[in-house]
């Protein structure tokens, strides 16, 4: 049996955590930091949203203009026609073979969204020097890619109105929601596979690196 | 060479004798074959006779004020496959599990895996700023995010494309380079809701945008409810500080999803109704399928384990009794059981889990077995709390053909030869 006073302790207590949880939950409970203010959010609030564009900034840039940035900028590693210098990526081509043996995955081939591949190039690119683009000159380069996959013609200009009217090939092939588990494998104890036979071995291809002594500095195959 | 260093040299000789005696030679390289030297005198170190390290004073202490590592030891680092990727800015090296013995990974050996290269942050000047649909947006310093209550847990990170070269055949010959993109830490920082519930979380959010410092400015969408179940922000991996290729100084942890979600160098969240479908999470991190589909927002790391000893580093020295050795994990939760097979899948007996097993971490198996010496075909199977079964590569592939880049998580046959060397093979 509880004493009145253990139990005003207990009910105290409860009280105590349980105001404690709801405040936590007020914003500003803790007031560590300072409010962000609107220019400073402007600085870093680059995120631009594939399906619809949202935060796509004013500017525009022609097919044109965007060959002339991309020949001085990106070709030394992606290729003049977007074909990608040796092992750095392809920008272009590989229509049709999402089904094949060996896919080509390209802006082209493979992403869903325009304004995403505006967004890349703003955040990432050229990869020496990211985020040192103009508004104009990414969206520039984001016209003569699209360009260069036959997905807009010669005269077109992208701008934050028209990017994302652009529908990509692929866009309706991605499922956004996650099918798995899509295996129902069954933990059989003995007697469980019938035929065992080793149908590929890493053995003798000499793709494995050293993995003792120093960093193996083994060429590309 | 001073007589300290040759009766040095002298020992490690013998070390390499030893296990030429038992019939390794170079097989069995890493751990203490790296000591080697060029020559040496033939001054045993062994009993009868007194190693020389028995003979002078050592060197202080802060000697190293921050310790590392015996030199004999030097070959446990992480690496690379050359091939693999163009340059080494964007991409990754390999935890050497062949070499470690528990459920976490040293600081020093944890996987790396970069979209543009290390960010080396000054502490002082990061800021982390919380924005979008929320009551207050924040800018926060690291001392204040030091402030928050503090949590510590101990979770795997896994990418996704771990053990993504053998979609189509065993290429790698190797425990490091097959299964080395994870590690598990224990973290400890703040839960990602007790900051999102400081800047107010307004109802109609329902995603939140995460991204990095670095200089791909690298980004991910998450689902809101993610954020506030289990999601962490970090300063602190085992311990101590992150190291700057994970993420110094601030992280994510999204404890059981796939890695490029746990953002390093995290400088920005924004909370928005929808999610952002950005590069990381569209062209790439997407999963595509035989009929040409893709799967996108596939964060989950489905249950998966590898036997670490034997492996293609550590062959059998020779027959006689062993005790095989792996790790398991699950995104689901917990482990609940591990099945190890000797011929390739048929017969199955269940391994000891040692404690403790804890949700989203690595969890360790051992299963003594007396090896004949005759050839054997190697396997661990894991079975998580869910119920759900780890998949052999064939079933896998009848789902999600090859040509799926991410979520391997199917069982590694080891082939053991005659003579106690291992190599990747696949069966069908």
């Amino acid at each position: 049996m509880f004493s009145s006073a253990r139990c005003l302790l207990l009910c105290t207590a409860i009280t105590m955590a349980s105001t404690g949880l709801a405040a936590a939950a007020e914003p500003g409970h803790f007031g560590y930091g300072e409010k962000a203010t609107p220019e400073q959010i402007a600085g870093w609030d680059i995120d631009i949203r594939g399906d619809d564009g949202a935060g796509l900034p004013a500017g525009k840039g022609t097919v044109a203009r965007g060959g002339e940035i991309y020949a001085g900028q990106c070709a030394s590693c992606h290729g003049t026609f977007g074909e990608g210098e040796g092992r750095l990526p392809k920008l272009a081509g590989g229509a049709g073979t999402l089904r094949a043996e060996r896919p080509e995955l390209t802006v082209g081939s493979y992403w869903p969204f325009a304004p995403t591949l505006w967004d890349y190039i703003n955040r990432a690119m050229p990869i020496a020097a990211p985020h040192t683009l103009s508004s104009d000159d990414v969206y520039a380069l984001t016209a003569y890619i699209l360009h260069l996959n036959d997905i807009v013609g010669s005269e077109f200009v992208a701008d934050q109105n028209s990017l994302p009217k652009v529908k990509m090939p692929n866009r309706d092939n991605f499922v956004w929601t996650d099918p798995r588990p899509d295996t129902a494998a069954k933990p059989c104890m003995s007697g469980c596979a019938a035929d065992v036979a080793i149908t590929s071995t890493a053995e003798g291809k000499n793709l494995t690196p050293r993995t003792s002594g120093p960093l193996d500095t083994m060429s590309s195959k | 060479m001073g007589p300290n260093l040759r009766r040095m040299a002298a020992a490690s000789r013998h070390l390499l004798g030893r296990r030429s005696f038992l019939g390794l030679g170079a097989a069995l390289t890493g751990s203490l074959a790296l000591g080697r030297p060029e020559q040496a005198d033939a001054q045993p170190a062994s009993p009868p006779a007194d190693a020389p390290w028995s003979q002078t004073a050592g060197s202080g202490v802060v000697d190293r004020p921050y310790g590392k590592p015996s030199d004999f030891e030097a070959g446990v680092i992480r690496r690379n496959v050359p091939w693999l990727t163009a340059g080494k800015e964007s991409s990754v090296s390999f935890t050497p599990l062949q070499d470690l013995h528990g459920i976490i990974t040293p600081n020093g050996l944890f996987y790396e895996r970069h979209h543009s290269g290390r960010a080396d942050v000054d502490p002082a000047q990061h800021r982390l700023m919380i924005h979008g649909l929320v009551g207050r947006p924040l800018l926060l310093s690291m001392q204040d995010i030091l402030r928050f209550p503090q949590v510590t847990r101990t979770h795997f990170i896994e990418c996704s494309a771990n053990g993504g070269m053998h979609w189509r055949t065993s290429q790698l010959n190797s425990l490091q380079f097959a299964h080395g993109m994870i590690g598990c830490a224990e973290w400890t920082g703040v839960r990602l809701s007790t900051l999102l519930e400081e800047a107010g979380i307004k109802k109609e959010a329902r995603w939140v945008m995460v991204e990095g410092a670095d200089s791909a400015h690298m980004n991910r969408s998450l689902p809101l409810a993610k954020c506030l179940d289990d999601c962490l922000l970090v300063y602190a991996q085992n311990g101590e500080a992150l190291r700057p290729e994970q993420g110094y100084p601030l992280r994510l942890v999204v404890p059981g999803w796939e890695g490029s979600v746990s953002i390093k160098w995290l400088r920005r969240i924004k909370l928005g109704d929808k999610p952002w479908y950005s590069r990381e999470e569209t062209s790439k991190y997407t999963d595509l399928m035989p009929d040409g589909t893709a799967r996108g927002f596939s964060f989950l790391m489905e249950a998966k384990s590898v036997i670490t000893s034997p492996c293609p580093e550590k062959p059998f020295p020779g027959p006689g009794l062993h005790e095989i050795r792996g790790l398991a994990w699950t995104g689901n939760g917990k482990v609940k059981r591990v099945d190890v097979s000797m011929d390739g899948g048929s017969n199955w007996q269940s391994a000891r889990l040692h404690e403790p097993v804890l949700s989203k971490a690595l969890t360790k198996f051992t299963l003594p077995w007396r090896w004949d010496g005759k050839p054997a075909l190697l396997q661990s199977r894991v079975i998580d709390e869910t119920g759900y079964v780890q998949p052999t590569i064939a079933e896998l592939r009848k789902q999600r053909g090859s040509n799926s880049v991410y979520h391997n998580n199917s069982i590694q046959t080891w082939q053991v030869k005659g003579d106690g060397s291992v190599f990747d093979v696949q069966l069908g």
